[in-house]
């Protein structure tokens, strides 16, 4: 049986959908984008021009809820699947987009540069429980109009994993989509194929900024997956309590979900968010609260009851170095958000509120995430009935280290993390060096960038996405970027 | 307990009502605009900004007080207005061009407002030409900015550079804040001051303007 948790009753999550539903059509949205709000118009919704709201009706949000796909796939660099995104299958992807980098060697942090980016291309290349890679952070030295094009770039020419990204301007959504059709060739393979999943994010509360909802369109008209981030955060911009965060998060992206399924009805979406509680102590938005995993997993719920695969900001950490607050958040959420079956789990390698990742942590989350990935294949029966002649075999030698059974059902049954979280025993761990926790996984990171190896993609592709992307930094002025140079 | 400190009890517990009506008192007994001001008003709000920041309050418990601050301040503008007693200050504050995160901005004019200044909010995604103009049109002597994105930083050196070319320097400061940005960063692109949270710039603006 696969172990599951959940926080909300059907009865509650129709109460919350139903509440969500007439705060859209009677208070409305604002919409900060004129194509957008006329093609609402033109379905049916009543435009308040004076304030730029937008009441979207029953009706619409069911045609919308009809359209939506209730599963899809990604696909890697050369189109193999990677991700099934359905039912209560999970998937980790690093958190993004991180503003800084921890240094290992000063412990302090570091605006990222092309070098550090290439560096964590070649870490979560060789991660195996971290599905998908994102663009976790932007590199400062391009110029700025190009650092998150750029920062795609990079991700293909480096790493095959499918990327979730996002971009900064309407703009810089064009060069992002060639970036992606010089991979798959043409508009219709790139639909066949996702390769990409674009973070798109309402304003709290109940708004939508032109550049965020324009990105929504945009990627709607080419089929490139989007997972709405609704960031109600409560107690501030949204209720104190957590069942009047999930009205609004669920007002916020039935209102993206709208937006997207009436641009090109069958785009895939995840029913996604990035929702926290306030410290009103610190004025801060922790991501590591258990209040805000409480509402990851309860909206994940609702995505579920309505049909739709999810996505979740949450196996990461507020703190600002690679200790035990880092792993205690970062496993409570990526354990959780498993549990209820977040379909996307985004967090892994990132501390401070979203806004710095560590190498090191990616290194030791991708172990917790692997333990994660082993417990909610739950427990099963494996040639156990009847007993008795397994315990017969035991009692006969005493042991059943090298049984058939044994042999057969360790590897499926037991998963090894290592080399970051430690099993040794006092004397041998002693002996290999008694290094911390932090230094193991720093000598991982250096060993996965040593034996890294490039992804094989074909030469036209290649030469295609360079020149793609020298065009685009000659338009901001940069004649040579900087990923020559390394 | 004299009315001076009832008033000051009133705003440090976020009575706004009470304050309102003890200061329309004070000024009925006679005493001056200006003390009321600085002995309960400012001062209930030092004592406020002082227990926030050792974690004996917490910010809605600000955000009251800032809100009996403004009640107060009602009864006393005219007043002040009428004696030519300037204001503590005025800043112009938003979050720079292509950034539209605004929620610790906003929290930032909050306090702002709280502890007396008058503030020009003049939102998101703000060209650095419009800080400037504000600043100058409004006679504001500091202009605060906000940015979130890494990419949107360097729109800060613009107008502090803006500034200094229009020669307005000597009468306008700037002080910078938000996530991406830092101490160092703020001295690199010769803003005068940085806050790191939004209490903090309360305190930088204060030592702004009285420098
Ligand atoms: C004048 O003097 C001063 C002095 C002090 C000042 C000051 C000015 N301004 C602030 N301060 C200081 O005082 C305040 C009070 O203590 C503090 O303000 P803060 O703003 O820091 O703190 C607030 C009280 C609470 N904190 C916040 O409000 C920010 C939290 C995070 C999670 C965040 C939020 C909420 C949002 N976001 Co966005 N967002 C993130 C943020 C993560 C983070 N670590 O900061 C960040 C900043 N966002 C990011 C991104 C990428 C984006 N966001 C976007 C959108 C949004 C929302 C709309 C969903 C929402 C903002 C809603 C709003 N009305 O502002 C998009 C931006 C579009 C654009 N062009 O602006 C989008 C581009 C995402 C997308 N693809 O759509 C990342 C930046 C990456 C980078 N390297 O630059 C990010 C770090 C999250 C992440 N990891 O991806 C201090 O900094």
């Amino acid at each position: 049986m696969r172990p599951v948790v959940k926080f909300l009753s059907d009865e509650l999550i129709e109460k919350i959908v139903s509440e969500a539903r007439s705060i859209l059509a009677t208070l409305g949205i604002e919409i900060h984008n004129n194509g957008i709000v006329s093609m609402l118009a033109d379905h049916g919704a009543r435009v308040d021009t004076g304030s730029g709201r937008v009441f979207i009706t029953d009706e619409i949000v069911d045609k919308a809820l009809k359209a939506a796909p209730r599963s899809f796939k990604l696909f890697d660099l050369f189109g193999r699947e990677t991700h099934d995104l359905s039912g209560y299958n999970v998937h980790f992807t690093p958190g993004s987009a991180a503003i800084n980098v921890l240094d290992y060697a000063t412990n302090d942090i570091h605006r990222p540069t092309t070098k550090d980016y290439v560096d964590y291309m070649k870490v979560i290349s060789g991660l195996g429980h971290i599905a998908s890679q994102s663009t976790a952070f932007i590199p400062g030295d391009v110029h700025q109009n190009i650092s998150d094009s750029y920062r795609l770039f990079l991700s293909l020419m480096h790493c095959e994993k499918p990327v979730v990204t996002g971009t900064f301007t309407i703009d810089a959504f064009n060069i992002m989509r060639d970036l992606q059709l010089a991979v798959r060739g043409t508009k219709e393979e790139l639909a066949a194929k996702p390769l990409t999943v674009f973070s798109c994010c309402p304003t709290a509360p109940l708004k939508w900024s032109d550049v965020t909802s324009q990105n929504v369109v945009d990627c709607a008209l080419h089929s490139i997956p989007v997972e709405y981030i609704s960031m109600p955060l409560s107690g501030f911009v949204a209720p104190v309590t957590l069942v009047g965060s999930l009205v609004q998060h669920t007002a916020e992206t039935l209102s993206g979900l709208v937006i997207s399924q009436l641009t090109n009805p069958g785009t895939p979406i995840l029913y996604g968010g990035s929702p926290a509680i306030f410290d009103v102590r610190y004025e801060t938005t922790p991501m590591g609260a258990v209040e805000t995993m409480m509402i990851d997993c309860a909206y994940n719920e609702i995505g579920k009851y309505l049909g739709l695969p999810t996505q979740a900001y949450i196996a990461l950490s507020d703190a600002k170095r690679l200790d035990a607050q880092a792993g205690s958040e970062s496993s409570m959420g990526a354990t959780l958000a498993a549990l209820a079956g977040v379909n996307n789990i985004s967090g892994p390698g990132m501390l401070d509120f979203e806004s710095c990742i560590s190498l090191e942590k990616l290194v030791v989350d991708n172990e917790i995430c692997g333990e994660v990935l082993r417990m909610v294949r739950g427990i099963e029966p494996k040639e156990d009935f009847p007993a008795i002649p397994l315990f017969e075999e035991l009692l006969k030698d005493q042991h059943l280290l090298i049984s058939k059974h044994t042999r057969k059902y360790l590897k499926d049954e037991h998963y090894f993390p290592g080399p970051a979280i430690d099993r040794a025993n006092r004397s041998r761990w002693q002996e290999e060096g008694g290094i911390t926790l932090r230094e193991r996984a720093h000598e991982q990171v250096n060993k996965l960038i040593a034996d890294y190896v490039p992804p094989s993609l074909p030469e036209d592709v290649r030469s295609e996405l360079t020149s793609l992307m020298d065009k685009e930094a000659r338009r901001y002025g940069m004649d040579r970027l900087p990923h020559y140079d390394l | 307990m004299s009315v001076l400190a009832e008033i000051k009890d009133g705003l440090v517990c976020g009575d706004d009502e009470r304050v309102s009506e003890l200061t329309q008192q004070a000024i009925e007994q006679g005493l001056s605009p200006q003390e009321i001001l600085s002995e309960s008003l400012i001062g209930g709000m030092t004592i406020v900004g002082e227990r926030f920041k050792e974690h004996e309050i917490f910010l809605p418990d600000v955000l009251l007080a800032a809100k009996a601050m403004h009640a107060g301040m009602e009864v006393l503008r005219p007043l002040l207005i009428d004696a030519g007693i300037p204001s503590i200050g005025k800043v112009v504050l938003g979050s720079v061009q292509g950034d539209l995160h605004d929620i610790g901005k906003n929290l930032v004019g909050i306090l702002l407002k709280g502890a007396g200044f008058e503030v020009i909010d003049l939102g998101n995604d703000v060209a650095p030409q419009s800080f400037v103009d504000a600043a100058k049109e409004r006679g504001a002597s500091v202009i605060g900015m906000s940015a979130l994105l890494t990419t949107t930083m360097p729109t800060m050196a613009k107008v502090v550079d803006l500034v200094k070319e229009r020669k307005l320097d000597s009468r306008i400061k700037t002080i910078v804040g938000g996530a991406p940005v830092s101490e160092m960063f703020a001295r690199e692109i010769g803003a005068d001051a940085y806050g790191f949270d939004a209490a903090n710039a309360v305190d930088r603006v204060k030592s702004l303007t009285t420098a």
